[in-house]
C-alpha cells in the first residue's frame, strides 16, 4: 500500500438535512490505486457521503480536495471535471442510445459540429478492448446487453472522462457470480493502473475480497479508518452496529418464560427464494412464536417479509400457510390471516390527509368489505382503546396523522394490523425511530400478543431487540438464511459471528 | 441481424408501399408521380409540424399547441400584410421568431416549474387560439404579391408532373432534421432525455437548455407551418388547422416514434405524414365515401400501432431481465 498523499481527502464534512445531521464532521480519504470500501448500517451516512461527492448535494461545512488543490462540487457535470465519476447499481445510461454514445454522449468528437459517428465507434471498441478487455458490438442500443455489460460500459464512459476517482456504488446487487467475478478482475486491473476505487457493498464476503482499506461510518459520524487484512469480520460488524466486545453481556431477556414455541405450525416456507432478492430458504413458524430475524442492512430481510406477505411472487420453493394454499398476492395473504407492518411507513403505509381514526381502522374496514362500514361510534371505540393502549400522542382521534411524530406514526400503523387480529403478524422495524419508552412498550406488546396465540416475526436491525422479544432468531447474510439460533443460545455473540460469517 | 430498431419504421414504410399499390390496382389514374407529388403539396404543412412534435415526443414530452400556433401565424401574417400594408420579408421573419419564442417560454415553464408539457401546452394551445380572434373574427384573404406568386409557383418536373415551393420547404426541413437528429449534440442530448433524463442528468448533459431548445424547434417548425399554410390557404382565419395537433401526434406515432420517448425518427414521421395523405387520396378517389372515413381508418391504424408498439417495448423489458 502506497502511503503518499490522497487523491481525494475530505475533510469536516457536514451536512444537514431539517432536523437531521446526515454527516457530522466526517473525514474520508482515498489513495490512488487502492479499492476502498465504505461501510456502514442504514442512516450511517454512506449514501449521504455519495451523493455530496457526485454533486447531488452540497455540503455545509468542510472541505473537499482533489490532489491537494479545494474542488467544490456543484453538481455532477462538476463532480466529472474534477474526476470524480460514479457507477451505480441501476445503470445510469440511456438504454435508447447506442453503446457507443453512451460512453462518449456529450463529449462526440465532430468535426464542423457534425458528430463523427464512425470514429466515435472506433475509440469506444478500442477503449472497451483496451482497457476492459470486452469486445461487444457497440452500435447498438445499450439495452442489448445485461445488466452486467451495462455496468462495464458505464465504467468505461467514467474512465473515457479520465476519471482519477471511480465510485462503483453496490455494483453487485444484480449481477451472478461469474458477473461479480468478471467486475472484480476489472476492478483489480483498473487498481493496478492507479486508479482509486471507492467500493460500497453490503456483501462482507465482497469487501473482504477486494478492499484495501475500510472507512466505517455510523450514525452519521466516522467511526474509523482500517486497513482490511487488519480488521476481523467480527470486529467491522461491532463496529458498524456499534458495539464494543466489552459491552456484550448478555442482556436480560424479557419474560422469557411466557414464551412457548410448542404450537401448530402457523407457516412453513420450503426452499423459498427469489432471484436477486433472496436464495432458497426454510422457515417454520409456529403458532404463539416469535421469530426474530436478523442480519445488516441488504442482507435480505424485508426481502423474506415481502415474499410472505405476497409483495413479491417467489419464483422456487413453496410456501404452506396454516389455513392451507399459499399466498399469492397481500390481499390473499390478508384473507390467510397474515399481516405486515412495513418498515417505510412514509411510502407503504400512512395515509398522510386522513386522521389517526381513519388510518387505525383502514385496514379491518378492507377485509369488512367497503359496503359495511363500521359504525362511527364503533370507529371512535376502537381509536380511542388503541391510543390507550400504545400511548399514542396526541391522545385525539381526529388529529391528521401526517402531523404525528415518526413514532407516534409507527404505532398507529401497528394498530391498524393489531385490529384486524391476524394470527401472523410480520413487523418490519417496528421501532425505528422511536423513543426508548414507546419501544419497550412494543416489545411488551409483541410478547403479550404471542402469548395470546399470535406469531410473530419480527425484522430489526437491533440486536438487543431482537434477542429479547425472539423464542427463535433466523440470521441472515449476504441474501441468505445461514443459521437459526433458538432458546438459551440466543445472544449478542452468537447472532454477531452468523451475520459476520467467514 | 436487422436491428431491432428500425422494425417500426420498416414496418411503416412497408404499410405505405402497400397502401399505394392497393391504390394503383383498384383505381386508374392512381399510379402516377403526379398522385404522389400531390401528397407532397396538400401536406407540406403537416410534415413541417411533424418533424417538430418528432423531437418533442423524443425527448418524452407532447406538444398540443402547434395548431393554433398555425392558426395564429396565418392570422398575424394575414393582418399584417393586408391590414397593415407590411412587406412579406419583415412579415415572415417575425412571424417565425414568435413561434420560436413561443415555444421557449413553454418549454421553460415545463422544465423549471416541472410542469406536465401535456397540461402547459394544452394551455398554449387555447391561448394562440384565443389570439387569433383578438386579431379578427373573419378570415383575412390575401391578395399580396408575394404570397400569391409563391402560392401560384409550379417547380416543374419530369414527366408533365410539377411541386410547388411549399413542397421544396417541407422537404428541406426534413434533410435539415435528419442532420440535427443524428448529427448533432443538440438531436443526440434530445434522444438521451428521451431515453432517462435522470441519466441525462447525471451524465452530465445540459438538459434544461436541450429541453427548452426542443419546445422552441417545435414551435419554430409550427411558425413555419403556420407560412406554408399561408402560402397554401391565401387567407389568415382562427379556424384554421383546428384539430391538427392530433393529426400531427398521429403521423408522428404512425411514423414509428414511441410515445414513451427515446425512439423515433424524422424519416418515419415523414412516411406517417404520407400514409395519412394515401388514406384521405384514396377516399377521394373511391368517390363514393365521405370525408370521416379518414378519421376511421387513421384511428384504426392507430390502435393497431400503438399495440404494436407496446408488443415491441414489452419484448425489450423482458429482454433485459
Amino acid at each position: 500500500m502506497k502511503e503518499h498523499a490522497p487523491i481525494l481527502q475530505m475533510t469536516g464534512i457536514t451536512k444537514r438535512f431539517p432536523g437531521v445531521k446526515a454527516l457530522s464532521n466526517v473525514d474520508f480519504r482515498l489513495f490512488p490505486g487502492e479499492v476502498h470500501a465504505l461501510m456502514g448500517e442504514n442512516g450511517a451516512g454512506k449514501s449521504t457521503l455519495i451523493k455530496v461527492l457526485t454533486g447531488v448535494y452540497s455540503i455545509d461545512e468542510g472541505s473537499v480536495l482533489m490532489e491537494g488543490k479545494a474542488v467544490s462540487i456543484s453538481g455532477p457535470l462538476a463532480a466529472q471535471k474534477a474526476g470524480i465519476s460514479t457507477v451505480y447499481q441501476e445503470v445510469n445510461l440511456c438504454p435508447n442510445l447506442t453503446v457507443a454514445e453512451n460512453i462518449y454522449i456529450g463529449r462526440e468528437p465532430r468535426k464542423f459540429g457534425r458528430i463523427q459517428w464512425k470514429k466515435m465507434n472506433q475509440d469506444a471498441e478500442r477503449l472497451l478492448k483496451e482497457r476492459l478487455n470486452l469486445t461487444i458490438d457497440v452500435a447498438v442500443p445499450l439495452q442489448t446487453y445485461s445488466v452486467a455489460i451495462q455496468q462495464l460500459i458505464a465504467i468505461a464512459r467514467a474512465l473515457s472522462i479520465s476519471a482519477k476517482v471511480l465510485i462503483l456504488d453496490e455494483p453487485t446487487s444484480s449481477l451472478d457470480q461469474t458477473e461479480v467475478q468478471q467486475l472484480f478482475r476489472i476492478m483489480r486491473k483498473l487498481k493496478s493502473e492507479g486508479l482509486a476505487i471507492l467500493f460500497v457493498t453490503h456483501f462482507l464476503d465482497q469487501v473482504y475480497e477486494m478492499s484495501d482499506r475500510l472507512t466505517v461510518l455510523r450514525g452519521g459520524e466516522l467511526e474509523g479508518e482500517y486497513m482490511a487484512a487488519e480488521l476481523p469480520r467480527f470486529e467491522l460488524v461491532l463496529k458498524m452496529i456499534g458495539k464494543d466486545l466489552k459491552l456484550l453481556e448478555e442482556l436480560p431477556k424479557l419474560s422469557a418464560e411466557t414464551q412457548n414455541s410448542a404450537g401448530q405450525t402457523m407457516l412453513t416456507a420450503s426452499s423459498l427464494g427469489r432471484k436477486g432478492a433472496i436464495k432458497p430458504f426454510d422457515l417454520t413458524i409456529r403458532k404463539g412464536e416469535v421469530v426474530g430475524l436478523a442480519g445488516l442492512l441488504g442482507s435480505g430481510r424485508t426481502e423474506i417479509a415481502r415474499l410472505l406477505f405476497g409483495v413479491d411472487r417467489s419464483d422456487e420453493g413453496k410456501l404452506a400457510v396454516a389455513g392451507g394454499g399459499g399466498v399469492k398476492s397481500p390481499r390473499g395473504a390478508i384473507d390467510q390471516g397474515i399481516a405486515f407492518c412495513s418498515e417505510n411507513r412514509k411510502t407503504e403505509g400512512i395515509i398522510d390527509d386522513l386522521t389517526v381514526r381513519e388510518n387505525i381502522i383502514l385496514a379491518f374496514q378492507a377485509t369488512r368489505g367497503w359496503f359495511r362500514p363500521l359504525p362511527r361510534k364503533k370507529q371512535d371505540e376502537i381509536a380511542e382503546k388503541y391510543i390507550r393502549m400504545l400511548n399514542i400522542n396526541p391522545p385525539n382521534p381526529e388529529h391528521l396523522i401526517k402531523n404525528l411524530s415518526g413514532g407516534n406514526q409507527q404505532k398507529v400503523l401497528l394498530a391498524r394490523w393489531l385490529l384486524t387480529e391476524p394470527d401472523l403478524l410480520i413487523l418490519d422495524e417496528p421501532t425505528r425511530g422511536i423513543d426508548i419508552g414507546a419501544k419497550a412498550e412494543i416489545q411488551k406488546l409483541v410478547l403479550s400478543l404471542a402469548n395470546q396465540g399470535m406469531s410473530v416475526l419480527f425484522i430489526s436491525s437491533e440486536l438487543e431487540e431482537v434477542i429479547r422479544v425472539s423464542d427463535r432468531v433466523a440470521v441472515l447474510r449476504d441474501r441468505a438464511i445461514v443459521r437459526e439460533i433458538s432458546g438459551e443460545q440466543i445472544n449478542q455473540q452468537q447472532i454477531m459471528q452468523a451475520m459476520a460469517g467467514g | 441481424m436487422l436491428n431491432r430498431k428500425y422494425v417500426p419504421i420498416l414496418v411503416t414504410f412497408g404499410l405505405l408501399a402497400v397502401m399505394f399499390a392497393a391504390g394503383s390496382f383498384r383505381y386508374t389514374g392512381f399510379f402516377s408521380a403526379q398522385v404522389l407529388f400531390n401528397l407532397l403539396i396538400d401536406n407540406a404543412f403537416l410534415i413541417i409540424t411533424a418533424v417538430g412534435m418528432t423531437f418533442v415526443i423524443v425527448a418524452g414530452g407532447i406538444d398540443l399547441s402547434v395548431g393554433s400556433v398555425i392558426a395564429l401565424t396565418t392570422m398575424v401574417s394575414a393582418s399584417l400584410v393586408e391590414q397593415h400594408g407590411w412587406s412579406p420579408a419583415v412579415v415572415i421573419p417575425l412571424v417565425l421568431v414568435m413561434g420560436a419564442t413561443f415555444g421557449t417560454i413553454m418549454g421553460a415553464i415545463i422544465h423549471y416549474f416541472k410542469i406536465q408539457p401535456f397540461i402547459v401546452t394544452l394551455a398554449g394551445m387555447f391561448l394562440a387560439r384565443g389570439l387569433c380572434y383578438i386579431i379578427s373574427i373573419d378570415t383575412i384573404t390575401i391578395t399580396n404579391g408575394f404570397f400569391t406568386k409563391v402560392a401560384q409557383t409550379k417547380i416543374a418536373l419530369p414527366g408533365d408532373s410539377f411541386i410547388s415551393i411549399n413542397v421544396v420547404i417541407a422537404l428541406a426541413v426534413v434533410a435539415g432534421a435528419i442532420y440535427l437528429a443524428h448529427y448533432t449534440r443538440f438531436g443526440r442530448n434530445a434522444y438521451a432525455i428521451g431515453g432517462s433524463e435522470q441519466s441525462a442528468l447525471l451524465m452530465g448533459l445540459p438538459v434544461a437548455r436541450t429541453k427548452i431548445l426542443i419546445y422552441a424547434f417545435s414551435g419554430f417548425c409550427s411558425a413555419l407551418a403556420g407560412v406554408v399554410f399561408t402560402f397554401y390557404m391565401l387567407s389568415g382565419y382562427g379556424l384554421h388547422a383546428m384539430g391538427l395537433e392530433l393529426d400531427t401526434i398521429a403521423a408522428v406515432v404512425i411514423g414509428g416514434t414511441l410515445l414513451t420517448g427515446g425512439v423515433g425518427y424524422v424519416a418515419g414521421t415523414f412516411i406517417g405524414v404520407l400514409i395519412q395523405g394515401v388514406i384521405q387520396t384514396i377516399i377521394s378517389f373511391e368517390g363514393t365515401l365521405s370525408s370521416w372515413w379518414t378519421k376511421i381508418v387513421i384511428g384504426l391504424l392507430l390502435f393497431v400501432f400503438i399495440l404494436f408498439q407496446r408488443l415491441l417495448s414489452e419484448r425489450r423489458v423482458s429482454l433485459k431481465t
